[in-house]
């Protein structure tokens, strides 16, 4: 690994490609007019030129998956919604960003919400919806204001309304804000919170690509994902898969955040290691050793420093014992310890679990409880099957994701870093929490 | 408390944002609404909400009691919340949520004794690379330490208004809480506040440094199946309203294009 603060070698900076993020530097890139001096609205204007069909198709050929976290293909989705079902189709924009460590689409969202914005028309108009809605996490009050302002501006420059830019397609926009569920980020859920219910997830199937949104055929697509889609209509789909992988096509943006010297965005092509962003980070922070990370999110299970040269793309990390995630690099150090990192997780799934599965709802509680006692020196060896079970009993028998990933960091954290844990059941650790913390702990 | 004619207006204009007969969609943005007026979401806050879309209260309760951003009991002007999930909690959130407790003497979603601030640990919020973060009224403070949290929250006593690190001038919580509904910010300079931190731009700054860039995009790349100008249905009718403006034919390049040589 590379000192801290050295360069980084010429070939770790090749992996750079700014797409996404390139206008972010531009301070007023937020503003219309700006925008449309560094390319904006050109691909809306190419795309109106063009048949929705050939636009699904063009978006299925760049290969582009989702930037959510499940990595599906997006021009599939697309392809999905049934054509001439004489239904109204929607476009719903999942822009609920919360999974611990993800912080790609809030700065998106501020400093360049026209992308999104014409991302948004290009793939209305190739699903043929005529009202779009973006879900904005509720606590995003700067990326609400900035899009909500994107969006009035779009409206005077005809971009969106009736007849967008003379083509006889119409659209409408609509900004709505969450009000602080982490839930709402899982599609189902998020339709139930738009439809003014309780977020809580539907069964699946349907699918919303036929009952999503008011029962009508809705595609839900992540920021990035929609902000990727001016950029394939303008540059095609081959300039698109010049980077990535074959199979995990064009750039990424990777959070990083944790020990490393210079936290922060960094758009490269899929497929880069973790040892080559430590490196364009500026290296561990001094006296840091990495000991865990997550690819993507908390709910993507922890790989260690043995895993540094795994190509972060969607097969390579899933072939590794993990998921790509949303690429919420969040980087560890040996002056943390796992155990605690997993039990404020589990303090977030417990909070977070919607209780609509009691699995989930139940099975996190106590998984919480249990670590509040292992962190309070208390812990006993039978503790630690008992976790397993519960994820056993977890995992897959929940009507969404969000209890399956909250197994992900216990099981591997079990995994990898079991020494840890018998550290503090063993009492060679200090414990972390104390004893009054322990209130509803079964002995 | 009853509510103002002008609320009402604004309910009927959240409503027609959502398609007809689909008015429950406007509950969330209702719920922000009532909670701008009263700080928090009263019972009076939802049987409005319920009258106007005709819920039941106990429809309107299950979903405000669902949502930790409506509040249920009053809520001072400034509402502290202190990012404790892994990252920042590690990092140095945890301390600095222990110590801002102490210092308000007040828990998790309690309100100082005079009413002006309130304070909750926050889960994840999207920002772990300025960790660790806390946000007024949901406005960020990055990188935050004991001692600046502490003089954060000493301002605020002291009617103060500290600027964010990244974001818009603080408001109140009712202010923000109609931006919530949906309304745009009318402070004039809001907008323009804050500019990308040096984190959100690293990866640019390295590429800018060492001059990376990607390959070159070609705009005229032909995305359709077939030759272009490909008419579609929708612009077949534009093109002929174009031709009978009596420009001159054959040299005509669609309004589309027009366009797209202005804004280059």
């Amino acid at each position: 690994m590379s000192a801290p603060n050295s360069a980084p070698s010429k070939a770790v900076l090749a992996k750079l490609t700014p797409v996404l993020t390139k206008r972010w530097s531009t301070p007023d890139a937020w503003r219309r007019d700006t925008y449309e001096q560094l390319d904006g609205y050109l691909g809306l204007r190419k795309a109106l030129r063009t048949r929705p069909d050939e636009l699904i198709q063009l978006v299925k050929d760049s290969g582009l998956r989702g930037r959510g976290g499940a990595g599906f293909p997006t021009g599939m989705k697309w392809g999905f919604i049934p054509q001439n079902d004489g239904k109204p189709h929607y476009l719903v924009v999942n822009a609920d960003e919360g999974e611990p460590g993800t912080c790609k689409d809030l700065p998106l969202m501020t400093h360049d919400p026209h992308s999104l914005i014409e991302g948004v028309i290009i793939a209305s108009y190739a699903i043929g919806a005529h009202r779009a809605y973006i879900y904005v996490r509720g606590e995003a009050v700067n990326a609400a204001r900035r899009l909500r302002h994107a969006v009035t501006e779009a409206y005077e420059a005809g971009y969106l309304g009736k007849d967008v830019l003379g083509s006889g397609y119409d659209l409408d926009v609509y900004v709505h804000s969450g009000a602080g569920a982490y839930i709402c980020g899982e599609e189902t859920a998020l339709l139930d919170s738009l439809e003014g219910l309780r977020g809580q997830p539907r069964l699946r199937p349907p699918f919303p690509a036929t009952h999503g949104l008011y029962a009508c055929p809705t595609v839900v697509n992540n920021v990035g994902t929609i902000a990727s889609v001016p950029f394939i209509v303008l540059g095609g789909a081959d300039w698109w898969k010049s980077m990535g992988t074959e199979k995990s096509s064009g750039p990424m943006i990777y959070s990083l955040s944790g020990r490393i010297v210079y936290p922060g965005q960094y758009e490269c092509s899929m497929g880069i290691t973790l040892r080559e962003l430590i490196e364009l980070a500026g290296g561990m922070q001094p006296g840091h050793e990495l000991k865990f990370w997550t690819p993507g999110g908390s709910s993507t299970p922890l790989l260690t420093a043995d895993h540094m040269d795994v190509p972060l793309d969607f097969e390579s990390v899933a072939a590794a014992g993990s998921i790509l995630g949303t690429t919420a690099t969040q980087i560890f150090s040996d002056q943390d310890c796992p155990v605690y990192a997993t039990f404020r997780w589990l303090e977030f799934y417990h909070h977070e679990s919607c209780g609509k599965c009691t699995p989930c709802r139940e099975g996190n509680y106590w998984m919480m409880l249990t670590y509040r006692r292992i962190l309070s020196g208390q812990g006993t060896h039978e503790d630690l099957d008992t976790l397993l079970d519960t994820c056993d009993n977890i995992l897959g028998r929940a009507f969404c994701g969000l209890g399956d990933g909250a197994t992900s960091p216990v099981t591997s954290s079990l995994a990898y870093f079991k020494q840890d844990y018998l550290s503090y059941i063993e009492g060679r650790s200090a414990p972390k929490l104390s004893g009054k913390e322990l209130v509803g702990a079964h002995r | 408390m009853a509510f103002s004619e002008e609320i009402r207006v604004r309910a009927k204009e959240i409503v027609s944002r959502y398609p007809d007969g689909k008015s429950r969609s406007a509950l969330l943005p209702m719920l922000h609404l009532v909670q701008s007026e009263e700080g928090y979401v009263s019972s009076a806050g939802i049987a409005f909400c319920a009258e106007t879309l005709g819920l039941t209260k106990a429809e309107v309760s299950a979903v405000a009691t669902f949502y930790t951003m409506y509040k249920r009991r009053p809520t001072g002007d400034w509402l502290v919340s202190v990012c404790t999930n892994t990252m920042c909690d590690v990092l140095g959130g945890r301390r600095v949520y222990e110590m801002l407790s102490e210092y308000l003497d007040v828990g998790h979603d309690e309100t100082t004794v005079d009413g002006k601030i309130t304070l909750e640990h926050a889960e994840c919020l999207a920002a772990c690379d300025y960790g660790p973060v806390m946000t007024v009224n949901y406005e960020f403070f990055d990188r935050v330490d004991v001692e600046t949290a502490l003089g954060i929250a000493t301002q605020l006593q002291e009617g103060k208004r500290p600027m964010p690190t990244r974001g818009a001038r603080l408001c109140t919580l009712k202010e923000i809480s109609l931006q919530l509904a949906g309304y745009a910010d009318d402070r004039a300079d809001a907008l323009a506040d804050g500019v990308a931190g040096e984190p959100t731009l690293r990866g640019n700054l390295l590429a800018e440094r060492y001059g990376v860039s990607v390959p070159d995009l070609d705009r005229d790349t032909h995305v359709g199946r077939e030759p272009e100008p490909a008419a579609t249905d929708e612009v077949v009718p534009e093109a002929n309203t174009q031709a009978s403006d009596a420009k001159p034919a054959g040299d005509t390049p669609l309004p589309a294009q027009e366009h797209l040589k202005e804004a280059k």
